[in-house]
C-alpha cells in the first residue's frame, strides 16, 4: 500500500513522530551516557592541571602527552599537596578556605573536590557582584612551591580556558591551554606544545611588583623566547583573536590572585 | 571485481575524478577553507564525513518512501544532526581523547553540503546499498581534496607534515631555511585554499576538456 507522502496530514504526522522519536534517542543517549563523560571530564580536570604543573607523560618534542587515566588519581593525589579556595570580591580576599573547609561549607562546597569548582559560574558571580571563589592547586616543582590557578576567557568562536602554574614571584612554571571550538590548524594551536612551553619563566610582574600580564604578540623581536621579562610570547600566524584570548584570560583571572599572591611575600619576608 | 559490478565501482571511482563533489560539483566548499591549514585535521574531517555520509546515506535511502517531500530537508538535517551528536556523545564516553580532537569538527559535519547534496541528490532515489557506495565515494573524493590542499597549505605555509618539521627549523636556520627560504605565512589564511582548490580544478580541467561547460 502506497501511503500519500504529499498530504498534509501526513506530513505534520510524520514532523511529530520524528520529532518524539529522535528527541527520545537523544535524551536517553545523553542521560545513559552522563556519568561516564562526568567521569572522564572529572579525570581530564586533574590531567590539565597535572600537566601545568609539569606531570605529564610527554615524549622528546612531540604532542602533548598527558598521565593516562589509570594513574591520574594517584598522581595528583601525590603532586597536588593542598588544594586552596579564595572568596574574593572587589578585588579583595574575604575569606579563605582549605579543601577540608570548602567541602564542609554549606552553599557551595557540598562535598566538592575544589578543582571541581565552575570558573564559567564563578565568572557569572563577579559579573553580579557577587563575591567570587577562586580555586588555587598547590605542588612542587623541583623542590619549589608552586601554585596552578585556573583561567578562562573567549577565542574566536567559543570558550578556551586552561591553567597556570605560578611560583611565589607570579613567575610562569608551567601552562595547559585549551579550547572548545577554535579553528583547526590556526587558533587550535593554543593546545600544541611549543606554544605553551614558550611561556615557561615568562614574568607577570613587573620589578616594581605591578601586574602586567602576558602579550601573545605578533612581530615580536624575540622568536625564540630568550627574553623572559618582556611579558610578551611569540604569536600563532593565522590565529589572531585567539591569541587576543588568550592574553585578556591571562591578564584578567589572574590578576585575581594579586591579592594572594601579595601577602605570600609579606610573610615570607 | 567479484563484490562490485561495474555500476557500483562507477559510483566509487566517479566522485574520486571526473564528478569530484569539491572540484566539479563545487560543494563543501566552506570546511574545505577552514580547516585545511594542517595536514591532520584534513584527514580527521576527511574521515569523519566518510563515517557520516556513509551511515546517513542508507538512513535516508531506507527512509526515503516515507519522508514527506514537502519537509525532505528538514528531515534529512535532523538525520545527520542526530547522528553526529549521538556519535559525540558515545565518543565523549568511551574514547575520550578522541572526542577531544573532533569537537571542533562536529558543527561543520553537520552544515556540510556535500552531506544534504549526496542526500538530497542520490539517497532519496536509490536502494541502500547503491546509497551507500555514492556516500563513501563522495566522501572520498571530497576527502582527497582536502588532504592535497592540505598537505601545500601544512608544507608552504609552516614547514611541517603532520606537525612534524620536514623543511628544517625556520628560527635556527636548518635544512632549506639555511638557502633564504621562508614559510609563508599568507598559505595558513582560508584565502589560499580558495587558490589551491582553484588550482586543482583549473589543472583537472586542462586534462579533461569534456568538464568544461561553456
Amino acid at each position: 500500500m502506497a501511503v500519500d507522502t504529499d498530504k498534509n496530514s501526513y506530513t505534520i504526522l510524520f514532523a511529530v513522530v520524528m520529532v518524539f522519536v529522535v528527541g527520545s534517542l537523544l535524551a536517553f543517549t545523553a542521560s545513559s551516557l552522563k556519568p561516564q563523560i562526568k567521569e572522564n571530564e572529572r579525570m581530564e580536570k586533574q590531567q590539565n592541571i597535572l600537566y601545568a604543573l609539569g606531570v605529564n607523560s610527554n615524549e622528546g618534542k612531540g604532542d602533548i602527552s598527558f598521565i593516562s587515566t589509570d594513574e591520574v588519581a594517584d598522581a595528583f593525589a601525590a603532586n597536588v599537596s593542598e588544594q586552596l579556595v579564595l572568596e574574593v570580591k572587589d578585588g579583595k580576599i574575604i575569606n579563605k578556605m582549605t579543601r577540608q573547609e570548602f567541602m564542609d561549607s554549606k552553599d557551595e562546597g557540598k562535598g566538592k573536590e575544589p578543582y571541581l569548582i565552575d570558573v564559567k559560574k564563578q565568572q557569572a558571580r563577579a559579573k553580579n557582584g557577587e563575591s567570587r571563589l577562586l580555586p588555587l592547586f598547590v605542588g612542587k616543582q623541583e623542590g619549589k612551591v608552586v601554585y596552578v590557578a585556573p583561567i578562562r576567557g573567549k577565542g574566536l568562536w567559543d570558550a578556551i580556558w586552561g591553567f597556570v602554574a605560578l611560583d611565589e614571584d607570579m613567575v610562569i612554571r608551567g601552562t595547559f591551554f585549551d579550547h572548545a571550538g577554535e579553528t583547526p590548524g590556526l587558533g587550535s594551536n593554543i593546545k600544541q606544545r611549543y606554544f605553551m612551553d614558550d611561556f615557561y619563566g615568562e614574568h607577570l610582574l613587573t620589578d616594581a611588583g605591578v601586574f602586567k600580564g602576558i602579550k601573545v604578540a605578533k612581530g615580536n623581536n624575540d622568536p625564540k623566547n630568550e627574553d623572559k621579562k618582556d611579558y610578551e610570547v611569540d604569536a600563532l600566524a593565522g590565529a589572531t583573536i585567539t591569541g587576543d584570548g588568550v592574553s585578556a584570560m591571562i591578564k584578567k583571572d589572574l590578576k585575581l590572585y594579586m591579592p594572594y599572591f601579595e601577602d605570600l611575600k609579606t610573610k615570607l619576608n | 571485481m567479484g563484490l562490485l559490478s561495474k555500476k557500483d565501482t562507477k559510483l566509487i571511482t566517479d566522485p574520486l575524478a571526473d564528478n569530484n563533489p569539491i572540484t566539479i560539483q563545487v560543494l563543501g566548499i566552506c570546511s574545505a577553507l577552514a580547516i585545511t591549514a594542517d595536514l591532520k585535521a584534513s584527514l580527521v574531517m576527511g574521515v569523519a564525513v566518510l563515517f557520516v555520509m556513509g551511515v546517513g546515506n542508507v538512513v535516508i535511502s531506507l527512509m526515503r518512501n516515507i519522508i514527506p517531500s514537502k519537509i525532505r530537508i528538514i528531515v534529512q538535517l535532523i538525520v545527520v544532526a542526530s547522528l553526529v551528536i549521538i556519535v559525540d556523545q558515545v565518543l565523549k564516553a568511551y574514547a575520550f581523547e578522541l572526542s577531544k580532537t573532533l569537537s571542533v569538527f562536529i558543527g561543520l559535519i553537520i552544515t556540510n553540503c556535500i552531506i544534504m547534496g549526496r542526500f538530497e541528490a542520490f539517497a532519496l532515489g536509490n536502494g541502500p546499498y547503491r546509497a551507500f557506495l555514492d556516500g563513501i565515494g563522495n566522501a572520498l573524493g571530497y576527502a582527497v581534496i582536502l588532504v592535497i590542499v592540505g598537505f601545500f597549505r601544512e608544507l608552504l605555509g609552516a614547514g611541517t607534515l603532520f606537525g612534524i618539521p620536514v623543511l628544517g627549523d625556520p628560527i635556527e636556520k636548518t635544512g632549506v631555511f639555511s638557502i633564504g627560504y621562508e614559510n609563508n605565512g599568507f598559505m595558513l589564511m582560508p584565502p589560499m585554499a580558495l587558490i589551491i582548490v582553484g588550482l586543482l580544478i583549473w589543472i583537472q580541467r586542462s586534462r579533461n576538456k569534456a568538464l568544461i561547460e561553456d
